[in-house]
């Protein structure tokens, strides 16, 4: 079929969708209006693929202020103070210019959290690579990182976590997944609504020019070596540009200048405008002849679809447009009044004198076509569930091994990249990237706020619905574990095509396990982000829903930190190991699969789980804590004491599972905790009150031994020895 | 005591160096946009660290000809202190007020971290509660510090006492790779021939609070109000050691 | 032969170019009014042995496309010169 045949198809619509385009506006749609229904309508922009299983997430609770559906959520924190904070992806343009995808990602984030009002003081990032062999990897590694770096040192807002994996289903197809939290006060909450007539829309901050147009739509289709001419141009990052655009809009919303406001990001002008009219139920009217414009012959839907960075849209009243110009001006910015907010609901374009688009705004955002897709279990589900783990555990060598799970990439030390991010700009780092969670102190107040992101992909493809909760409990562990009360959480979900019903299935199955630990959990969904398409040569990356949470504690000397304290201290596992080394790294590592049966999980205990640690901190029981994730046991007893600064382990327990699965089992919900012995019986006492169970295992000691005995099997070795192997990977294995 | 923090555009610690000063000696200071040109009245001018200008081309390049510069010259000139740190730093080789350059890391990475730091020289007014010799726990954060001088000046810098700080191991020893970005000379920091102009790549604001995580960059200001308290008006000239 | 390659990578023309236009204002602020168009490139120079020239010039086109420049977002030109 020629393409004037199906005027659809280059705006990757469907012939079905065309035509409900047509009978909406009662008329057959022109270029620039089906350019605008094809970026509107994208999986991008619309979530057609995905919104009716985003439902299902619960998304109130008294302290959420801000629901998905804004630039970004709010939670309450008390004391008069909110926080806004969401995350997103931005994985295709990183893929082909690492440093400025990563770079552009990282901004369009932060644009998101001041356009809500609030200044933002952190950043976190989760990272998805191929093997760190492959050269391909390396170079993008090495240039996402910098990436993020480059915006996010130069915008002075410390980049405090994240977390990183590599597995060879993102080899062509990596993850940047970026996510920032903004401070504000609790009542001066902006939104992204153009409301009152007359009003004035100004587009602020950068010039508009041919910057990845069509970003939208090339994020909702799969990538290829292929054909690499249908990539859009890449967009380049100007943090200096965004610092400037952040404090002038900062101090436009401090002296309440503006009744609305929004970013531009993926499909820029045309969402910005469509997405604040449609909120608000009233028309824009825009003359592309205002738009100033970096090169003169632009097109018109080339404007309109431009993702130029560093702008931003504004809804103001008249009167207050000079002193606006005024502040901007100030800030060597441009702000062009480019139209006005209309009563009759229509998104209007103009050029020269001439109408050149009507749409009514709701037919974009609201008439959004939703897909309930079909789905079925891929045939890998069952068999890979009925392999057996158990076999290999025999007979290993267990400081051989646990030196070889020190140095994988997957568990080593992330300091090579938290060395490229200013963590520290802002004065308000209290735990710097490396522990459980990071801890930020909160202005003129004893209270901090923890932020982690997390996701094991791996548990996720083995078992959606148990990989997305377990995603849920373990980013929310790592809150407690520092002592904050998890409070809400972020998301952003990536996955493959959402037309391959075995693709859809991963994504239903894996919404429901999240919905449901949020609920348990109590932290409600505030906001996120869907990718779609992410395969590479028709291969899907491993389905990868990646969480974002947010805790508060209420006085920051009560924290929590993971390194061993003093001698003698006891040190107690909290929870219980099974026979779980399914899914594990462990067995990933000696046989290079990914099968078994993912440890299972009881939202239950875990809540209680998290409860207790909130209380045990602020009753000041414990001397440190940290969460038992991949590597097991073994591996978080080594991060405490190497964290330590000089202490040793003597360990020396018993049990009915297999010493693989003891020390090198993931079983859910395990902590590891350090304490003065005469707070022993308190301890008890506290854990039998929240129905957990523990095991006292050893003490700490003052040389730099580490010493493991479990039944009659030892592990001895020297923390400084396991240290060097663990610091020695990423350094060696990212140069180029 | 009046104290002047610079903003330029891209300035970025600019309000960590306001509530650090204010948090050490109890005293304000005053945020001062870079096209203002009266700070005749200041005692103390801090030029903090960021990415003025986005560090475009060379960093600091675009900042010099901020009109603020030529009355931070001339207030350096009639001898008030004039304290760069970081991107200040490099602001002030720039504009001449300190020798020498900074070039890129030499592994070519951005780096943020403690470093271990020696004071070489505890008779400037920046360092006087330091003691000579004393080893300082202090954070990095930058892309370009690696300090370059000529022969002949960095002969001076030597025989005059001028460096003030070296990288070095956590026990004190300096050695070339003791300086994590390939500095000459393990230079951190280094005065101008008045004593009155430093410039240091390390953030002493960023550990001057128990909470932080050290407080061994408290003394950097608690030096500057002392000295200021003795001498309120006096040039103070840079001294040798030893 | 022995050969000396300039090769000069620059930005598309329709991709943002934030160095240039920091430097252009700042040019400007500086008083130089009748400027436009500031662009910040690359220039990487290289020495190769090859037979011919036609032979160095495939050579240092093929290595500045493939790492040199990323042609997502960079032009590049290349210079050559014989060495004696």
């Amino acid at each position: 079929m020629s393409r004037q045949d199906a005027p659809w198809s280059e705006h990757g619509l469907t012939e079905e969708e065309f035509n409900k385009i047509e009978s909406l506006m009662g008329r057959s749609p022109n270029y620039l209006e089906l350019a605008i229904f094809g970026v509107m309508w994208s999986e991008h922009c619309g979530y057609k693929n995905s919104k009716a299983h985003l439902k299902k997430f619960p998304t109130t609770g008294p302290m959420v202020l801000q629901g998905p559906g804004e630039n970004a959520g709010v939670v309450d924190l008390g004391d008069g103070l909110a926080a806004a904070f969401k995350m997103e992806s931005h994985n295709h343009p990183s893929a082909i210019e690492p440093y400025q995808g990563a770079a552009t990602g990282v901004g369009g984030i932060i644009r998101d959290i001041f356009a809500m009002g609030a200044r933002p003081i952190a950043s976190l990032n989760s990272l998805r690579f191929g093997e760190i062999s492959d050269n391909r990897v390396k170079r993008l590694l090495n240039g996402v990182v910098a990436g993020i770096g480059g915006y996010g040192n130069c915008m002075g807002i410390p980049t405090v976590g994240g977390d990183l994996y590599f597995h060879p289903s993102y080899r062509g197809n990596p993850l940047v997944n970026a996510m920032c939290l903004g401070l504000m006060k609790n009542d001066r909450i902006f939104r992204g609504q153009a409301v009152g007539h007359g009003n004035i829309v100004m587009l602020v901050g950068a010039r508009t020019g041919r910057d990845g147009i069509k970003g939208a739509s090339f994020a909702s289709v799969e990538l290829s070596d292929k054909d690499p001419d249908k990539r859009p141009n890449v967009q380049v990052g100007d943090p200096f540009m965004e610092k400037l655009l952040m404090e002038a809009t900062l101090e436009i919303l401090e002296r309440n200048l503006v009744v609305g406001l929004q970013d531009l990001g993926a499909a820029g002008l045309t969402s910005s405008g469509a997405e604040m009219a449609g909120r608000a139920g009233n028309g824009i009217s825009i003359d592309l002849d205002l738009v100033p414009l970096r090169e003169a012959a632009l097109a018109d839907w080339e404007i309109m679809l431009s993702e130029s960075q560093e702008r931003m849209l504004l809804v103001v009243e008249p009167k207050n447009r000079p002193e606006i110009e005024a502040i901007f001006d100030k800030w060597d910015l441009s702000a062009a009044a480019i139209g006005e907010v209309t009563s009759d609901g229509i998104f209007r374009i103009h050029r020269s004198g001439k109408v050149l688009a009507e749409i009514a705004a709701r037919f974009l955002t609201d008439e959004v076509p939703i897909y309930i897709r079909p789905y079925r279990e891929p045939s890998y589900h069952q068999i890979l569930k009925m392999a057996d783990v158990s076999l290999l555990s025999r007979d290993i060598d267990l400081s051989k091994t646990l030196r070889r799970l020190l140095a994988s990439p997957n568990i080593c030390s992330r300091n090579w990249v938290y060395e490229q991010y200013d963590h520290m700009v802002g004065l308000a780092t209290i735990i710097r990237p490396g522990g459980d969670a990071a801890l930020l102190r909160l202005p003129e107040s004893k209270r901090g706020l923890a932020l982690s992101s997390d996701c094991n992909s791996r548990y996720v493809y083995l078992d959606p619905y148990l990989g997305g909760a377990i995603a849920v409990a373990e980013a929310a562990l790592n809150v407690a574990v520092v002592g904050a009360k998890p409070l809400a959480l972020t998301n952003c979900l990536n996955f493959g095509n959402p037309e391959n019903p075995e693709i859809y299935w991963q994504f239903v199955l894996a919404t429901d396990g999240l919905a449901e630990a949020a609920r348990v959990l109590g932290t409600p969904v505030t906001g996120g982000n869907v990718s779609f398409y992410n395969e590479f040569d028709g291969r899907a990356i491993f389905p990868t829903p990646t969480i974002g949470m947010i805790g508060v504690i209420e006085d920051i000397d009560l924290r929590l930190t993971h390194g061993f304290k003093n001698v003698g201290d006891l040190i107690v596992l909290i929870g219980k190991s099974k026979e779980e080394l399914g899914a594990s790294e462990f067995h990933h590592l000696m046989t290079g699969r990914d099968e078994g049966v993912v440890p299972s999980l009881d939202l239950e205990k875990a809540a209680k789980l998290n409860d207790f640690l909130v209380v045990a901190a602020s009753k000041k029981l414990l001397l440190s804590a940290h969460d038992c994730a991949e590597g097991g046991l073994a591996v978080a007893l080594f991060e405490c004491a190497q964290a330590s600064g000089g202490l040793g382990v003597e360990i020396k327990f018993s049990g009915q599972i297999s010493t693989a699965a003891a020390l090198f089992g993931e079983s859910q919900s395990r902590v590891v905790v350090s304490l003065s012995p005469d707070k022993l019986n308190d301890l008890t006492e506290l854990l039998t009150e929240h129905g957990l169970e523990h095991s006292l295992l050893g003490q700490v000691t003052n040389d730099d031994r580490f010493h493991v005995i479990y039944n009659d099997d030892s592990l001895i070795d020297l923390v400084h020895d396991l240290a060097l192997t663990w610091s020695a990977t990423l350094p060696r294995e990212a140069s180029i | 005591m009046k104290t002047a923090v610079i903003v330029f555009p891209g300035s970025n610690c600019d309000r960590d160096n306001v509530n650090s000063w204010y948090a050490v000696t109890g005293l304000k200071a005053d945020l001062i946009w870079h096209k203002e040109s009266h700070i005749s009245d200041y005692d103390l001018i801090i030029i903090p660290g960021g990415f003025s200008f986005g560090d475009y081309l060379r960093t600091g390049c675009v900042a010099r000809f901020s009109p603020i510069m030529k009355e931070v010259a001339r207030q350096a000139a009639a001898g008030r202190m004039v304290l760069g740190i970081c991107n200040g730093f490099q602001i002030l080789t720039e504009a001449g007020l300190l020798p020498g350059a900074l070039m890129r890391n030499r592994d070519l990475k951005y780096l943020c971290k403690d470093i271990f730091l020696r004071v070489e020289n505890n008779s400037t007014p920046f360092t006087c509660d330091y003691a000579l010799g004393q080893i300082l726990r202090l954070p990095i954060s930058h892309g370009e510090g690696n300090y370059f001088v000529g022969p002949e000046e960095h002969k001076r810098l030597v025989d005059e006492g001028r460096i003030v700080f070296r990288y070095s191991s956590p026990e004190g020893q300096v050695y070339p790779n003791a300086s994590p970005n390939g500095s000459l000379d393990a230079i951190a920091g280094v005065i101008n021939q008045n004593g009155n102009v430093m410039g240091l790549m390390p953030h002493p604001e960023r550990l001057a609070e128990d909470i932080l995580g050290g407080t061994d960059g408290r003394a950097l200001f608690t030096s500057i109000l002392n000295s200021y308290r003795l001498a309120p008006t006096k040039k103070s000239g840079a001294q040798q050691r030893g | 032969m022995k050969f000396k390659a300039s090769v000069k990578v620059m930005l598309k023309t329709a991709v943002l170019d934030p160095q240039g236009a920091t430097l252009e204002r700042a040019l400007k602020s500086l008083g130089y009014q009748n400027i436009d168009f500031v662009r910040v490139g690359k220039l990487v120079e290289l020495v190769l042995e090859e037979e011919s020239e036609q032979a160095a010039l495939k050579a240092v086109n093929a290595w500045a496309d493939q790492l040199l420049a990323n042609p997502n977002m960079e032009t590049f030109s290349v210079k050559l010169e014989p060495l004696l």
